[in-house]
């Protein structure tokens, strides 16, 4: 194109630079880190709370998991020669889950044991971030409660207040006789547990914070929580001297901190919104079974698990039907 | 403890003797030839026969279905040994390799940005492949991937067939978009690694080592009709196959003409003028 | 049929971008000394060749005929000679055929067709040979020929005829402006179209973000009995399948066309061209594009001979302002990146679009990360992120179970994904495979 002569102020692109992929050409800007890192941002009231209950002791265990799971994640990068994923925001995320899983006086050692279980085993043995079927950080405390029943069910008891010494064990509000713990504890956080379980509130709030960014289906909360509050709310009425009131049930233990941040973790979920919600009940209806008649206080973890391992059926029997779809049993091929 | 044996020790028993039963009584014949071809054939479950593996492949052997020079991974000597256990006849086949018919590397032709599947049949879907040349080796390893022998390597953008690796499979042919790899007899060194049917000074611009046609080679074959030329384009008479010394002979301007061996070793790379 | 749209499932809202050119009126470009007419320029089979090197011929004269029935003739964008018949840089980053064109200046109209001013009382079928005999195909991007479309086989009724004028793609605005600097032929011709197809109306769609084409329309669609119908913002609005379920409820079964479902969907700028062949007696050999994107200097629309190169479309644009990244031809969704400026303007080229390098999407191959985002915003139904894994470790068959023929290929998907993942073109590639793999079967 000898063209330039008439028009030599008029620059035009040089198709050298021009990059060719197929189509779309933009993108909606979202992407991995930005979803990531407003996981953390919703998990920083709790954290926060954690830190006002249990003093430094909490500040200390969180950022032992995480730093351990960044540490060990990117450690595991080089040794299969994979580049670094710490960026994606992902390992830190598993750190301070697996942080507000355990509690304020768990020692080091465990908490480093834990970050391993939950990225080695969890995650990277799978192939790492996306492939992982079981949520790691249930993986790690689940391991930890099989391995370490002691340390892992030695709760803390809360003090307002950050410069806490001596620590205090105290009994998650389960595992009291009804009528023993008072609601308004509940709420704010003023109860025995690890550290995530303390504070409703601000479990709340991240939850809500999750939901306004859509980065978890609402159909899981709310069938989790839902179910456990009418199976829990039933056992009640039927027998108010063993059962806690289903509201106690709801607001103490693991419950929010699953529903709201475990059991949404999208890779381990299902991705269709009525998959979520059969993933969310089956969660809720595992729990309610567990904490009325098993053996262990709570039964979170073990629910979600269990629904991990569901996730690839609860997606194929979800499939949607497809865009003008007509049933074979009229003569079409589908 | 003692009841816990004597129970579990019975019980075991008692199913090894109904295996042992069944076994016997539900036996299925097998000609035992297949087994004898199979362990005489290679293993490598290619698929270049035709059949799924090597095993089904031995069954057609035995049953008279297929021959064994079929199969493509075995030398002449494997096939007059399967032959000779069978007790037939075993024809004489000429061992083939395969050929990448480019040697437009990421150094001597004009690429554009690509963003995307890095696989060859992906990326043939954008802007063709966004190589200058249309013809051209894409260089993302489809072939690569689809060889079981390892016998294709991806060298600067361009796939390079090691022709001692090579048992002739064909298993890469189907696979490439621009259908650049073609089988030739293993006895045969030279090569034109250029596929572009484009005029010359178009080749030229956007791939340094194209064929352009200029017959150098046709005339130092002198009166043999080594090289075919097709177009804009010059081809190895796999009929009358050229000596090795011929590459030397006709000094190609630009290097398409090669020795497959001095190729796979990276004979060639730099040497562009 | 009720008057409220309905709306489809799934769907993208990117930031539509169309204020840089939606006040632009239409601009006639200059004639160029030389055109390339690309010989392919429908889907189908390509025309045959009815000139040769050094011929000379007049505006709107025969170069190529129909080949078949799906195929439509080529004619020439100005009168001068026969320049070559050679190879030129193709849409799809290969050379395809092209004609070149050196014109005389003159611009001189060969023998046109003859005007059929009277074409309420002229036979379907005479309109119908017209439409083809002009070339026309739908000129919003696919490029199918329009007369097939108006031909539905034996046993197939077509009772809705309907106008997209949608424009659902960002950043294009060609058919805005042709809605409404030329809502008379655009109405005109929907009232042609339905005349071949023996129906009494016409419905024109369009996106409730353009509402003074709606109203312009409007002003004149009760001359001909033709009706025109806003819809919700969402893209993919403007994709047929989406498109006939806005306006009737019908869902087009996966493998079938609007034919099975009795609508045809015809494109607005294909309508005001099937109104020129009629009325005027003009063959297919200009059309209206929007050049825009950020680094564009001056976006506008463009009445361009078919054949206009875009290097010279981006001069009369004033270049550009920086290195873009992505040079397409079509809007960001669906459009075709380039990598040479020798490309010429076709029959579907709705737009010359330029995309910056801060908006430009970059796909990595990043896992997925099962977010599910893909599957919500398919208007399709299907499951992109399964399907996508499927491609990836090559079992197309399992693509296929998962109906990845369904894709439309309207890229929300990939819009959507966090994890940038080149969704689209695995299904392309998935879509490839299993047409070849049927192909062996026969």
């Amino acid at each position: 194109m000898s063209d330039t002569e008439n028009t030599p102020t008029i620059q035009m692109p040089d198709p050298a630079k021009l990059i060719v992929s197929n189509s779309p050409h933009i993108h909606s800007g979202q992407n991995i880190p930005k979803i990531m890192f407003t996981v953390v941002a919703a998990l920083m009231p709790a954290c926060i709370a954690a830190v006002l209950f249990f003093g430094l002791a909490a500040i200390e265990v969180l950022l032992l998991c995480t730093v351990s799971c960044v540490v060990i994640e990117e450690g595991w990068n080089k040794l299969v020669k994979r580049h670094p994923t710490w960026k994606d925001g992902s390992a830190i995320i598993t750190g301070i889950l697996l942080g507000m899983n355990l509690n304020a006086g768990t020692p080091w050692w465990v908490c480093i044991l834990g970050g391993f279980l939950a990225i080695i085993l969890g995650k990277q043995l799978y192939g790492g971030l996306g492939y992982n079927p079981f949520n790691p950080v249930l993986v790690a405390r689940v391991g930890l409660l099989i391995g370490f029943p002691e340390i892992m069910t030695t709760w803390d008891k809360p003090e307002l207040g950050l410069m806490k010494i001596d620590a205090m064990t105290a009994a998650t509000p389960l595992g009291l006789a009804p009528g023993e713990t008072f609601f308004s504890d509940v709420l704010l956080g003023n109860i025995g547990g690890c550290l995530g379980e303390t504070s409703a509130i601000a479990l709340l709030i991240g939850g809500v914070i999750l939901l306004a960014f859509k980065l978890i289906k609402w159909e899981v909360p709310l069938a989790f929580l839902g179910s456990v509050f009418v199976i829990t709310g039933i056992a009640h009425v039927v027998s108010p001297e063993t059962v806690h009131s289903p509201f106690i049930h709801i607001f103490t233990g693991g419950l929010l901190l699953g529903a709201f941040f475990m059991a949404t973790d999208m890779v381990t979920s299902p991705m269709t919104r009525k998959g979520a919600l059969i993933f969310g009940l089956g969660c809720g209806v595992i729990t309610s079974v567990i904490r009325l008649w098993g053996s262990y206080p709570e039964g979170v973890s073990f629910a979600i698990l269990f629904m991990n391992a569901l996730t690839p059926l609860i997606d194929r029997a979800t499939i949607k039907k497809p865009f003008g779809y007509i049933a074979p049993a009229k003569g079409e091929a589908a | 403890m003692i009841a816990a044996i004597v129970s579990v020790g019975v019980l075991g028993a008692l199913l090894g003797v109904i295996i042992g039963v069944v076994a016997k009584a539900f036996a299925v014949e097998v000609d035992e030839r297949i087994e004898g071809v199979g362990d005489l054939l290679p293993g490598a479950n290619c698929g270049g026969c035709g059949y799924a593996g090597c095993a089904d492949f031995a069954k057609a052997v035995v049953g008279e279905t297929a021959t064994p020079d079929q199969c493509p991974v075995c030398s002449a000597e494997d096939i007059s040994n399967i032959a000779g256990y069978l007790g037939i006849v075993a024809e004489e086949k000429e061992k083939m390799v395969a050929v990448v018919r480019c040697s437009g590397n990421a150094s001597n032709t004009v690429r554009s940005l690509y963003n995307g599947v890095r696989d060859c049949r992906s990326a043939v879907l954008v802007a063709g492949g966004a190589k200058g040349c249309d013809y051209g080796c894409l260089g993302f390893g489809s072939c690569a991937d689809a060889c079981p022998f390892g016998a294709i390597e991806i060298r600067d953008a361009l796939a390079i067939v090691h022709p001692e690796l090579c048992v002739g499979c064909e298993n890469c042919v189907a696979v490439c978009p621009k259908n650049l790899i073609v089988m030739v007899p293993a006895s045969v060194d030279v090569h034109v690694y250029c596929n572009s049917p484009e005029k010359g000074a178009a080749k030229r611009k956007v791939c340094k080592t194209a064929c352009i046609a200029c017959r150098k080679c046709v005339k130092a074959s002198g009166e043999e009709d080594h090289m075919l030329v097709d177009g804009f384009l010059v081809k190895t008479n796999y009929d009358n196959p050229p000596p090795t010394d011929l590459v030397e002979a006709s000094a190609c301007p630009t290097t398409a003409l090669r020795l497959a061996s001095k190729h796979a070793a990276g004979g060639y790379e730099g040497v562009s003028k | 049929m009720s008057d409220k749209p309905r709306k489809f499932k799934g769907g993208v809202h990117p930031n539509d971008s169309k204020a840089l050119s939606a006040t632009k009126p239409i601009q006639e470009a200059p004639l160029l000394e030389s055109y390339k007419v690309i010989m392919h320029q429908n889907i189908g089979g390509p025309p045959e060749l009815v000139v040769k090197k050094g011929d000379t011929v007049k505006k709107g004269d025969l170069l190529a005929k129909a080949s078949g029935f799906v195929s439509v003739p080529l004619h020439a964008p100005t009168s001068g000679t026969i320049k070559a018949i050679d190879k030129c840089a193709g849409p799809t980053g290969i050379h395809v055929p092209a004609i070149e064109i050196t014109a005389d200046g003159e611009d001189e109209w060969g023998e046109a067709f003859a005007p059929i001013a009277d074409w309420k009382n002229t036979d379907p079928a005479t309109l119908k040979q017209r439409v083809w005999d002009a070339g026309i195909v739908g000129m919003g991007g696919a490029g199918f020929p329009c007369h097939v479309k108006l031909s539905p086989p034996e046993g197939k009724t077509i009772d809705t005829l309907i106008l997209n004028g949608a424009e659902c793609e960002p950043y294009l605005t060609a058919d805005h402006r042709i809605m409404l600097e030329q809502a008379e032929e655009v109405v005109l011709g929907a009232a042609i179209l339905a005349r071949i197809l023996g129906l009494k109306t016409a419905i024109i769609g369009i996106e409730n973000n353009k509402p003074d084409a709606i109203a312009k329309l409007n002003e004149v669609a009760g001359k001909y009995n033709v009706r025109v119908q806003g819809l919700p913002v969402n893209y993919p609005q403007g994709a047929e399948k989406q498109l006939i379920y806005a306006i009737t409820g019908r869902e087009v079964s996966p493998g079938k066309l609007p034919m099975d479902v009795h609508c045809v969907v015809q494109n607005v700028a294909s309508a005001a061209a099937v109104a020129g062949a009629v009325i005027k007696g003009r063959p297919s050999i200009e059309r209206i594009t929007t050049v825009t994107g950020k680094p564009v200097v001056q976006p506008g629309n463009w009445k361009f001979r078919i054949g206009t190169p875009i290097s010279k479309a981006l001069e009369l644009v004033g270049g550009v302002s920086e290195q873009p990244a992505k040079l397409l031809l079509g809007g960001p969704m669906m459009g075709i990146a380039q990598n040479s400026l020798d490309v010429t303007v076709m029959k579907n080229t709705s737009g010359i679009l330029l995309i910056s390098a801060d908006e430009v999407s970059f796909y990595t191959s990043e896992p997925c990360i099962r977010c599910g985002r893909c599957v919500e915003c398919c208007p399709m139904s299907i499951l992109p992120a399964t399907i996508s894994q499927a491609v990836e470790n090559k079992r197309f068959d399992w693509a296929e179970e998962l109906n990845v023929m369904n894709c439309i290929e309207c890229g929300s998907c990939s819009y959507v994904c966090p994890s940038h993942r080149p969704l689209n073109q695995h299904f392309k590639r998935a879509k490839i495979e299993i047409q070849a793999q049927l192909r062996k079967k026969k």
